[in-house]
């Protein structure tokens, strides 16, 4: 069980005011997407949920069973990050990288399920750098599922996938949120899923 | 394995593999130390004294040269924002990061200045002095080089900008180290070292909160 409740957000990058007053609540089982122009601010609100940002004014508040989180520090343990960069080490071979998160963000899980899952399977031991852009946002999928965290925060999740990739996401996606998670994802491309939909930069 | 070690040995090995820069500093150390007698000339005297000097800059310069990659690698792949969001707070994640830098690099650097001091005629007492100075000072460089590190990690060609930070705090390190060295030769121990492990203990003790910071400053921007 987990809520994202936001009251009053506002954001201000560069002097420029992104979205103000922003208040919304999610409950386990949604999924949000994130509409709108390039520069209306999806991965800033992405940011600012992670607590990478500091909000220029409102509240973010992460609710499970245990506990309610409205610190950075706090939610951070309770925040999946799908960045639009993939985070993948072209020095180090594909299955190295995943036991690595695995063991930073202390699962014992194992790494050879989601491979396969996300078509990994046969690259296990190649190095990063001879990936495909398509390989590695399907190596980062894969991270973001092993880790173990409530709240997904999604950055264009279908960048560079094929038609399978993109199906493979929204099925990621809606298990996900079966299972009582929660997910934001920042789109321009529909998710084929049904979702709530917040359209940013459509004001001011 | 705990996320403290995982992420230790992650980046040892990156710091080991292709591009990653630990061999490039040794190469650079050994290379610019090697120099340093054929340009001084065959005076035994002179570079037994200034052995202590020259292996000190050099080591410093050569722990700078991987130094600027240490967040920067991470944070333009999108990996800082993942450790940041890890459960092992950023103030262990740069401790981590600055004792694998230190492994991988002022370790190794502390070792070969043995076999380098070679060159220098250095007598075995002060070689004794380098390779203790060193083994006590390179924690220092590396503590204070994250620093620099994770402030300047958004800034493109920051490398160029992290000697002018890093340098000036370095020097009480340069003095002490080299100092030792000189105090082993002239058999008058003046208490170098001790002041040097200090210098370093505190280094090492408030580095990780000061880059931690600085990531946290440069992942807002």
């Amino acid at each position: 069980m987990i809520v994202l409740e936001i009251e009053g957000l506002s954001c201000i990058r560069g002097h420029r005011v992104l979205f103000r007053d922003m208040s919304l609540s999610l409950k386990a089982g949604s999924l949000l997407s994130l509409e709108g122009p390039n520069g209306a601010g999806k991965t800033s609100l992405l940011r600012l949920i992670a607590g990478f940002l500091q909000p220029a004014a409102g509240t973010i508040r992460l609710r499970t069973n245990e506990i309610t989180a409205a610190d950075p520090d706090e939610r951070a343990a309770l925040i999946g990050w799908l960045g639009h960069q993939d985070a993948v080490k072209p020095q180090m071979s594909v299955r190295e990288q995943l036991v690595f998160w695995i063991s930073l963000y202390g699962g014992g899980r194992d790494p050879c399920g989601a491979m396969t899952a996300f078509g990994l399977a046969a690259l296990a031991d190649v190095p990063g750098q001879y990936l495909s852009a398509g390989q590695k946002r399907r190596l980062a999928l894969a991270r973001l599922t092993l880790c173990g965290r409530p709240l997904w925060l999604l950055d264009e999740p279908f960048a560079a996938l094929d038609t399978s990739g993109k199906a493979l996401v929204a099925k990621t996606v809606s298990a996900h949120c079966a299972a009582g998670g929660l997910a934001v994802a920042a789109t321009h491309e529909p998710l084929g899923l049904s979702c709530e939909t917040l359209r940013l930069g459509v004001a001011s | 394995m705990t996320p403290f070690l995982a992420l230790l040995v992650r980046d040892i090995r990156l710091a080991m593999r292709a591009g990653g820069g630990a061999a490039l500093a040794l190469a650079f150390f050994a290379a610019v130390v090697t120099l340093v007698p054929l340009a001084v000339g065959p005076d035994l005297k002179l570079l037994a004294r200034i052995a202590g000097g020259v292996l000190w800059v050099a080591a410093v310069l050569a722990a700078l040269l991987s130094l600027d990659r240490l967040f920067q690698a991470d944070f333009e792949d999108g990996s800082l924002d993942l450790i940041a969001l890890a459960p092992l707070p950023l103030e262990l994640s740069a401790f981590a990061k600055t004792a694998a830098h230190w492994l991988a690099t002022g370790l190794p650097l502390t070792v070969l200045s043995a076999l380098l001091a070679v060159l220098f005629d250095l007598p075995a007492k002060g070689t004794g002095a380098l390779v203790l100075s060193l083994l006590i000072g390179t924690p220092a460089v590396s503590s204070i080089g994250a620093v620099g590190a994770a402030l300047t990690l958004s800034i493109r060609r920051g490398g160029l900008i992290l000697p002018l930070i890093v340098l000036p705090l370095l020097a009480p390190a340069v003095i002490f180290g080299s100092g030792a060295v000189l105090a082993a030769l002239d058999a008058a121990p003046n208490g170098s070292l001790l002041f040097l492990a200090a210098f370093s203990l505190l280094a090492v003790l408030l580095s990780p909160f000061a880059a931690a910071a600085s990531v946290r400053l440069n992942l807002a921007a």
